[in-house]
């Protein structure tokens, strides 16, 4: 490694700038990620915005282009709201997972921010994102962008055939069921959402070809005598049952929507796929690009690039993107991303540089091997939140965050202290760590269990009640009603206990007539 | 890398989606606006404010588990006294660290708050007066500004291009750029080709043919019509005559005006501020209330205070008559006024109140509104017949000797327009006229 040492260079002084600060603030950043991190990103754009873009991206999900809907208007009041009252600043920045990876900053940011700003996500993110296998398996970067002015021509062009009121319906439907319209294993093969307008026009002329009403006076075989479990077997299977992505089973399998209707819901089913990855990795994604960014400031200041001034305007900043307020702290909110993934990856160059005798027991692959980069690499390619902390949270680390577990049940009067940081505690307090970042655990497991297809065409779905935490009644019946107008017919959502099989609770909807005809 | 600066993209991308919302929660939104206008002057009704609704009917519902119920763990940062094995009471309302992930959620909000921008506040508004579209983009008008031509311009759109102004400019810089034209050029050719033809010394041809050949490249090098030639025809807005307004507010304050009444006084109240101040560019409102002694107030105690006492409507036109005398002199002020009552006043008062509407109120009023207040039930039993009241019946005596003014019952909120469509087509007649 051959580290120049460059004094009295400064790349901007003061804070303001212009766009040759920021292209020579981005060059020198990029040669450090380069030659000294060896960090792998995607080209980057970097767009300018003002504080009202930044609320209008916000509102939605950060993405440049959506369709309307007016769930983001309300979000975009609500954002308002706060952010005139004071009591919210602004993000820094927007990264979006797309080639050439897009990254949103404030013309507010002074210029030592601006820094801070493109090394966090310019550089930070950008590499978790090509990187990182989730985000190989689920996401397309190269095709997001196209894809969604394909979703949101598509929209359009619906409301104008259809009617606003009855896209929105579909809409309203399809993101109450947004959660459960996820694929969690992997497919057979890289998702190309190029081709999916192409597919969209195929499978329409392909059905168009094949219709013929004659099929529909044809008698059916009788299969009186076959065995019934065999047919329900059959049935199952020719519907994928069970399924778990709710509204992939009913863009395939709904028996009365409209074709357009279905395409709403894949293309809802597509974008919450999108961002499947991203509710996964929130610790370790923030953890890369916060510490990336730590590492890449201080080269700056080492080599007279930043001024002494800018450098702690940027611990100033730092320090509080990376606070945990303590339990009985009025402002704690769960475990911060930032400051849990910022010092796991310190963490991780700790025993690669300076390993303790405790860090080379329990990572002796990693423990005084010197190889803080690729280390860090490593797992950045192949791990997720969960697996992540399952094996890298160390003993020291638990020791530092006082880390302690409490266990609520409500037949005990009271809650019991189970684990604290301590030799007995350590695995099991990082298990539990663990399955807190773990969304299979967190959200709840939901499947289309079976159709009564010669009878009522109910929908039976299944919730699989793990330790006995039910859903929220009130939402649920709301969900269930869409689910029951989606699909048309009865509905019945039983929430069933996930080791006795025993049904603990059932909720009912009835399509309402009219509401997708 | 590139840098793109979005900064002067069009804004208001979620202006679209904004508008949905609020469409989406109409009802909600214009029960909160009636509530708010309860409690908003009348000179702020036009104002930008925040309008609070319930998060009901704007749920985004989702699949997830309960707040409570069930055995949960939680892993919490911070320890300082704990030990394996303590037993902690359990904290009340399920608050606290107990909410851990769970709170951000949030089962306890129940109301949506959020920022209502000046326009929406008005249509709202006017759209609960059930306001016919036209009346309405008429009251919502913001500016009553002119355009004007005003010169030229180097930048504009293709629209206004000024083609002689541009060919002049273009003209002017040929000449000072010493650009050759066509028929020098091929005067200098025709010149080169009869040398040719002659035979004429080399020499002499080849200097004429150096210079046809700078001459034509100077033509190709400047341009006939350069970009900065361009100009475009300039405009400006400009103000149209400003005018000041005065608005009297004049409200019977006795016991027998309920609540309902003095709500539609309000209204209707507010309704003619928002007109005056589309047309005004400076309006003053004075309050006027009266039992059977009549005082000028501010807005608050005029809405909210109360008064005991008979009723005499002849005291508020005196003290309207003294305010004008001594404040707005007719010569420099539009005088509006605006009455409100339940229709009951002293039988011997009546006289003396047409007299003081004829000869000293309507004359220096542009406009004169009496509006009648009642309750929606409309005529009950102890109570006359609504149009029987004796203010009706002195008013209308009044009006049959051809007294310009405006009367109306009006017993519910959409009643209260149609006081006010005469005004408008008696602006509409007389448009040109300044006011």
């Amino acid at each position: 490694m051959t580290v120049q040492i460059k004094t009295g260079r400064l790349l901007f002084e003061g804070n303001d700038w212009d766009f040759s600060t920021i292209q020579r603030v981005h060059d020198a950043i990029a040669e450090i990620a380069d030659k000294d991190l060896g960090l792998d990103t995607f080209p980057n754009q970097i767009e300018i915005i003002t504080a009202e873009q930044m609320l209008d991206a916000y509102a939605s999900t950060g993405m440049p282009l959506f369709y309307k809907h007016w769930s983001f208007g309300k979000h975009f009041a609500q954002h308002e709201a706060v952010y005139r009252k004071g009591l919210m600043g602004l993000a820094y920045e927007i990264v979006i997972n797309s080639n050439p990876c897009i990254s949103y900053i404030m013309e507010e940011n002074t210029a030592t921010m601006q820094t801070l700003v493109i090394a966090h996500a310019a550089f930070g993110h950008n590499h978790f994102f090509k990187n990182n296998y989730l985000f190989n398996q689920w996401t397309d970067p190269d095709g997001i962008l196209d894809y969604l002015t394909f979703a949101k021509s598509y929209v359009m062009s619906c409301e104008e055939r259809y009617g606003q009121a009855a896209v929105e319906r579909v809409l309203d439907a399809a993101h109450a069921l947004m959660p459960q319209g996820v694929h969690r294993y992997p497919r057979k093969k890289p998702m190309n959402l190029k081709s999916e307008e192409k597919r969209e026009r195929e499978r329409q002329e392909n059905q168009e070809r094949m219709y013929d009403d004659l099929w529909r006076t044809v008698p059916g075989k009788s299969d009186g005598n076959k065995a019934r479990q065999m047919r329900d077997d059959k049935r199952r299977a020719l519907l994928e049952l069970p399924q778990e992505n709710l509204l992939y089973f009913l863009e395939k399998t709904a028996p009365r929507l409209a074709p357009w209707q279905r395409e709403v819901l894949r293309i809802v089913r597509n974008i919450a796929q999108y961002f499947y990855p991203q509710q996964q990795t929130k610790v370790m994604n923030e953890g890369c690009a916060t510490y990336t960014h730590y590492r890449i400031m201080n080269i700056l200041h080492e080599r007279g690039q930043i001024s002494d001034g800018s450098y702690l305007e940027f611990l100033t900043s730092h320090t509080n993107v990376v606070r945990q307020p303590v339990f009985e702290d009025p402002y704690y909110n769960g475990i911060n991303p930032y400051a849990l993934g910022f010092d796991m990856m310190s963490d991780i160059e700790r025993i690669a540089t300076d390993p303790t005798d405790e860090d080379k027991a329990w990572f002796p692959d990693l423990a005084g091997n010197g190889d803080v980069m690729g280390n860090l690499k490593e797992i950045w390619r192949n791990y997720r939140d969960e697996s992540f902390i399952a094996q890298f949270l160390s003993p020291t680390l638990i020791r530092k965050w006082r880390l302690f577990h409490i266990e609520d049940d409500p037949d005990e009067p009271h809650l019991s202290v189970s684990a604290i940081h301590d030799d007995r505690g350590y695995r099991k307090l990082r298990r539990l760590l663990a399955r807190q970042h773990d969304t299979a655990w967190l959200s709840p497991d939901i499947q289309v269990v079976d159709v009564d297809l010669e009878g009522t065409r109910r929908l039976v779905v299944h919730h699989r009640v793990l330790r006995n935490m039910l859903l929220q009644p009130e939402d649920t019946a709301r969900v269930l009603q869409h689910l029951a107008d989606l699909w048309s017919y009865d509905v019945v959502l039983r929430e069933v206990d996930y080791n006795t099989e025993a049904v603990l609770k059932e909720h009912h909807a009835k399509a309402r007539p009219g509401i997708f005809a | 890398m590139h840098i793109v600066d979005r900064r002067l993209n069009p804004g208001g991308k979620s202006f679209a989606n904004r508008q949905r919302f609020l469409r989406r929660a109409k009802e909600l939104v214009q029960r909160a606006v009636r509530e708010s206008t309860k409690d908003r002057g009348i000179g702020d009704l036009d104002q930008a404010g925040e309008v609070s609704i319930p998060v009901d009917d704007i749920r985004e519902p989702t699949l997830r588990r309960a707040g409570s119920g069930g055995k949960r763990d939680i892993v919490l940062p911070g320890n300082r006294q704990y030990v394996e094995g303590d037993l902690i009471e359990r904290p009340q309302g399920g608050g606290g660290k107990g909410s851990g992930r769970e709170g951000g959620q949030g089962d306890g909000e129940d109301a949506f708050r959020f920022v209502l921008t000046r326009e929406e506040f008005l249509n709202i508004f006017l759209d609960d007066l059930e306001l016919p579209d036209l009346a309405k983009r008429r009251i919502a008008l913001t500016e009553s500004e002119g355009i004007r031509r005003a010169g030229y311009t180097t930048s504009g759109s293709p629209a206004n291009l000024a083609l002689a102004r541009t060919l002049k400019v273009s003209m002017s810089r040929r000449i000072a750029m010493r650009r050759p034209k066509a028929d020098e050029i091929a005067e200098m050719e025709e010149t080169l080709r009869r040398m040719e033809e002659e035979g004429a010394e080399p020499g002499a041809v080849e200097a004429l043919r150096k210079q046809l050949e700078s001459q034509t490249r100077r033509r190709a090098t400047i341009p006939y019509l350069d970009p900065l030639d361009l100009r475009y025809r300039r405009y400006e807005p400009f103000p149209k005559p400003i005018a000041q307004a005065v608005m009297f507010c004049l409200m019977d304050v006795s016991g027998s005006m309920s609540e309902h009444m003095k709500d539609l006084a309000k209204r209707f109240f507010m309704l003619l501020h928002v007109f005056l101040t589309r047309r005004y560019k400076h309006v003053d409102v004075v309050f006027i209330r009266h039992t059977d002694k009549a005082k000028e107030v501010d807005e608050e105690t005029f809405f909210r205070g109360t008064e005991t006492g008979g009723t005499m409507v002849s005291s508020a036109f005196v003290e309207m008559k003294r305010v004008v005398e001594e404040r707005y002199d007719p010569a420099s002020w539009n005088i509006y006024a605006a009455q409100a009552s339940d229709g009951d006043n002293m039988s011997s008062d009546g006289e003396r109140t047409t007299r003081l509407l004829r000869e000293d109120i309507l004359p220096v009023c542009q406009y004169f509104a009496y509006l009648q207040v009642g309750d929606p039930g409309g005529h009950m039993g102890f109570m006359q017949h609504q149009g029987d009241t004796t203010l009706w019946r002195t008013y209308e005596a009044l009006q049959r000797t051809g007294a310009r003014f405006e009367m109306r019952r009006v017993q519910r909120r959409e009643d209260i327009y149609p006081v006010f469509r005469q005004l408008f087509q008696k602006r509409d007649a007389a448009e040109g006229a300044s006011p």
